[in-house]
């Protein structure tokens, strides 16, 4: 790797009067990874790649391209490509003139920019598709052009404005795979917003979660997914079930909680101790609640609840069960094993469940 | 086949799109179709010499081509008129692009209502506020020699670039509605594309806005040119004694010399010109005329 | 309720509309501007419940708005005497008038015999004379010596003088350069090379015009104001600008001013005769033939209205027109059909020129 960053912010902001888009934001991309930032709508995830980009000026901090301060470079000369939200294909042009559109205004020998675009168009795997309209393509096709359009000036960086959104949900897990294959063929470093947590996990190596013009969390998919550093990005990041509760006594970085319904938990605290009394926000991942009959099935567990089935929640791989603490009548979302051992619960059905410690995580409440 | 057509189901079936028809085609018919067919066999009659006795020919068609006035106003007509509608258009895009692009809410409403505003007087009075203007002891030409451009008035009508100028004025609308509702549609994104990817304002004017705008350009080149062609008011009243517009020909046809059939023949040779100079123009860009009626 | 009252407005013109189609009390007449002034329209209507409406036009306009609905549309019209018979020759757009509906007394005995002989076709009468007047000349005394129409072409007035772009110009030229064409109506050919002559003179003169009016007011407006210092135009015009400027005045030119005759006529097709005779009756009143030739500028072919016509206009009469030169105006006689044509041609090489 070398030592400089392919992106590197420092003291980014940009504000809209009173709102603050992007607030101080500073962190570096190392080359070749593909960065993911994720975020609701409104969370400034947009500005950020649009001033990357060079249509918006920031009000205050640096960004520099590979060591190359952008301030005061206008879009057409920044070495950042960007693919659109709607990729904005030309409608006007056939597929080989939209690939070439850049390479022509660079003033390219024609010869070579025939050359260029049909090797491109070979990666993204659309041979010799120059002559076809833009028209004439599928949604995921479309897509390819728009990518190879950005990519065949071999730009630093490439940004991507959410590109699968507008594809349907079979299309999009396809392209996840495709695109993440891309990257890593071409080596290029990708900056892709998104607002789909699972597109995010699975194409990124570094994640950045986004809320109010801030970076909640930046680090990888896993530490996003098992180590959550704000109750926002437990809520964000992955299903859970979410509970505000109450401290009753503390064990060492574990709080034992009652909340708000009447169950009682127990979970990891992140950040600033609380002490008993105050609010949490306790979250729960459903696949980290074990499900038995038997209570010596739960030997390992830190906590057993009995609970009643409500419903299932069938989704092959992804099948749950909605369930009930006897106690409380607290609702809770527990995976079902992907071997198929509780497949047949019935509604009203007792069993039992078990937590662990560490897979509960607990933030103060703002 | 024929028995196919007339079976009492195929007639039920067609019967509602004759009715749904009807309106339409009686419009077509008597207020387009047959006035023009009675012009056409009018045009074909010469009135004779001592007025009364009229012979059937192209006499008044040949009348055209022998009289060099006539020809020559004509060809001057359509110069001036494809003139006139070039630079409509060149001063109509900077204004649609940013009422389409540029203005928001309630600015974008008051800039519409200001390009509406000239035609809430008649382009009589519109003509003559021209007139107000540049007449030698109107208002501009007051105001040049008040600042010392000029030692004594100027005349500003009267000349070619002021029928030009009548003739912006008044088409101007035109030209700014068709472009505005093309330039609206077009997607920001599509600009914002080419110009990361390296275009700048020339290339990404002639490679994406034009191309896009083209069905409007072609709409409101057209509706520009035709009304141009067609204006009597304007370079009558802004072009003085040397004016010469086609129109005017026929006027002094049918009103001053009582020849309907001259006049005649003129308003075909202006409707043949007219809609060869649209067709040539559609082909020359590659439009369809029915695109450019539908997507502006 | 202000809105309902805008939308009642369409029904209401509709409605209107309709009314009148079918009502007998309504006089449609098509005129020349100032002929059919307020106050006798009201007076008009008191005394007969006629309501008049009034389009305006001018001489060529009104024969082509007949010929275009074949003598309807108005109930009256007042073309120039010499412009009828060709136009009833060619178009029928005309009714022979009912002299017996006519008081004749009312008339001025010579003009009405005049007008009657000139407008005589086929053993019918179709006019009745109005107001008569003539084209002359206004002059900017103080900037310019203008005694005849070609004096307009003096190089030292370049610029500064204008003119219509129509036949009485012709005509007037023509008689500027010692011809008189109305003798030559008869003869189209010789009418022609006058014509072409007479057009030569104003395709040489062109350059000096400032432009061909369309329209009065315009060149009123330009005479006092400086920018123009003479023109060709009738007396009426000059006669109000030197009231308001003495400096401006009417001058008859030497070959004689243009005598008119502006008439009665009744369309082919006209609906409401029993009101155009009221209305002729009642206009050529002595007081209120005085009244539109006050409205006018110009004197009434009333019997008696001259005495009590404007003081001051008679004054301006009396200079304009002591008896040698009332003697010289060219009075126009009819217009034979196709001569349009002929001066149409010339008319356009003068357009043409540059």
């Amino acid at each position: 790797m070398s030592a400089i960053p392919d992106l590197e912010l420092a003291g980014v902001s940009k504000h809209y009067d009173a709102f603050s888009a992007v607030n101080d934001l500073s962190f570096s991309i190392a080359p070749g990874s593909f960065f993911s930032i994720l975020g609701p709508s409104g969370c400034g995830k947009t500005t950020l790649l649009r001033m990357i980009a060079g249509f918006i000026e920031p009000d205050q901090g640096d960004i520099r391209i590979r060591g190359q301060a952008m301030q005061g470079v206008a879009p057409n000369r920044r070495p950042a490509t960007m693919v659109f939200q709607h990729l904005a294909l030309f409608p006007m042009m056939s597929v080989g003139e939209n690939i070439a559109y850049g390479l022509k205004r660079r003033g390219e020998p024609a010869a070579e920019i025939r050359r260029k675009v049909s090797a491109m168009l070979e990666q993204v795997g659309l041979p010799g598709a120059e002559y076809k309209p833009v028209s004439a393509l599928s949604g995921g096709q479309k897509q390819r052009v728009a990518i190879a359009r950005s990519l065949v000036l071999e730009p630093t960086l490439l940004l991507l404005d959410e590109p699968l959104g507008a594809l349907d949900l079979k299309l999009r897990e396809h392209m996840k795979i495709e695109l993440k294959q891309l990257q890593h063929a071409i080596g290029t470093t990708f900056i892709y917003i998104t607002h789909d947590q699972s597109e995010a996990l699975v194409l990124s190596d570094t994640v950045a979660v986004m809320n109010q013009g801030r970076f909640e969390q930046f680090g990888t998919p896993q530490s996003l997914y098992y180590q959550p550093a704000s109750a926002f990005v437990a809520g964000f990041v992955g299903a859970n079930n979410r509970y505000t509760a109450r401290v009753n006594a503390l064990r060492g970085d574990a709080a034992e909680c009652v909340t708000d319904g009447g169950l009682p938990l127990i979970g990891r605290i992140v950040g600033t101790p609380p002490r008993p009394g105050d609010a949490v926000e306790l979250f729960v991942r459903p696949e980290a609640i074990s499900l038995a009959h038997e209570p010596a099935d739960l030997a390992h567990c830190d906590l057993t609840i009995e609970a009643e089935v409500d419903s299932l929640l069938f989704d092959g791989a992804n099948s749950s069960v909605l369930l009930v603490d006897k106690a409380s009548r607290t609702p809770l979302r527990a995976a079902l094993p992907q071997n198929g051992r509780f497949a047949h619960l019935c509604p009203g059905e007792s069993v039992r469940l078990g937590l662990q410690v560490n897979q509960v995580w607990g933030y103060p409440a703002r | 086949m024929i028995r196919l057509l007339l079976t009492p189901t195929r007639l039920g079936r067609l019967l509602p799109l004759w009715l749904l028809l009807a309106p339409a085609l009686i419009w077509l018919v008597g207020l387009i179709l047959l006035p023009h067919l009675d012009l056409l066999w009018l045009s074909l009659q010469t009135r004779g010499d001592g007025g009364g006795d009229y012979t059937f020919g192209a006499g008044n068609y040949l009348t055209f081509f022998d009289e060099p006035l006539y020809w020559r106003t004509f060809a001057r007509t359509a110069v001036m008129s494809l003139i006139a509608t070039a630079l409509t258009l060149v001063t109509a895009f900077p204004i649609a692009w940013y009422l389409a692009k540029i203005a928001q809410g309630r600015l974008r409403q008051l800039l519409f209502v200001l390009c509406l505003l000239p035609f809430w007087v008649s382009e009589m009075v519109r003509t003559f506020g021209w007139i107000l203007l540049l007449q030698s002891n109107g208002v501009i030409p007051h105001l040049l020699q008040r600042f010392g451009f000029t030692d004594q008035p100027v005349e500003l009508l009267y000349h070619d670039a002021t029928i030009l100028l009548g003739l912006v004025y008044s088409s101007l609308l035109f030209m700014v509605i068709p472009l505005a509702n093309t330039l609206d549609t077009l997607d920001d994104s599509l600009v914002e594309a080419a110009y990361n990817l390296g275009g700048n304002g020339v290339s990404i004017l002639r490679d994406i806005v034009l191309p896009h705008a083209a069905p409007g350009i072609a709409a409101g080149t057209i509706v520009v040119f035709m009304l141009t062609l067609g204006n009597y008011l304007s370079p009558v009243l802004l072009g003085g004694k040397n004016s010469l517009w086609f129109t005017e020909q026929i006027y002094n046809q049918f009103i001053t010399r009582f020849n309907w059939q001259q006049g005649a023949a003129f308003g075909f040779l202006l409707l043949i010109l007219s809609t060869l100079l649209v067709w040539a123009g559609l082909k020359l860009t590659g439009q369809s005329f029915g695109e450019a009626m539908r997507k502006s | 309720m202000k809105r309902t009252g805008l939308r009642c407005i369409p029904l209401m013109l509709a409605f209107a509309a309709g009314h009148t189609l079918a009502a007998d009390n309504t006089l449609r007449l098509l005129t020349w501007a100032d002929y059919a002034p307020k106050d006798v329209i009201e007076q008009f209507k008191k005394e007969t419940g006629i309501t008049v409406e009034v389009t305006l036009s001018n001489n060529e306009e009104m024969i082509s708005k007949l010929r275009a609905t074949g003598g309807s549309g108005y109930d009256l019209v007042q073309p120039s005497q010499d412009r009828i018979v060709s136009a009833q020759k060619e178009f029928r757009i005309y009714k022979p008038l009912d002299l017996s509906k006519v008081d004749r007394k009312l008339f001025i005995p010579s003009m009405l015999s005049a007008t009657e002989k000139i407008t005589t076709f086929d053993g019918k009468v179709y006019g009745l004379p109005y107001v008569w007047g003539t084209d002359g000349l206004v002059v900017n005394t103080k900037a310019a010596q203008i005694a005849d129409y070609t004096d307009l072409c003096n190089p030292a007035y370049a610029g500064k003088v204008s003119m219509r772009l129509k036949r009485p110009t012709l005509m007037a030229f023509a008689f500027a350069l010692g011809e008189n064409p109305f003798k030559l109506y008869s003869n189209p050919q010789q009418y022609g090379s006058l014509m072409n002559k007479v057009g030569d003179k104003l395709i040489a003169c062109k350059k000096n015009v400032k432009y061909f009016f369309e329209n009065k007011e315009q060149m009123l407006g330009d005479l006092r104001n400086g920018a123009l210092v003479g023109a060709m135009m009738w007396d009426s015009g000059g006669w109000k600008l030197n009231s308001e400027n003495p400096t401006l005045k009417f001058v008859a030119p030497k070959s004689g001013a243009m005598g008119w005759v502006d008439t009665y006529a009744l369309p082919a097709r006209g609906k409401n005769d029993t009101a155009a005779y009221k209305w002729i009756n009642f206009t050529m009143r002595p007081e209120i033939a005085a009244k539109i030739a006050k409205s006018v500028g110009n004197f009434s072919a009333s019997q008696g209205a001259d005495k009590l016509a404007d003081p001051k206009l008679k004054a301006q009469f009396a200079a304009s027109f002591p008896p040698a030169v009332m003697q010289k105006i060219n009075w126009y006689p009819a217009v034979p059909a196709g001569l349009e044509e002929i001066e149409g041609r010339v008319l356009d090489r003068v357009k043409a020129a540059s």
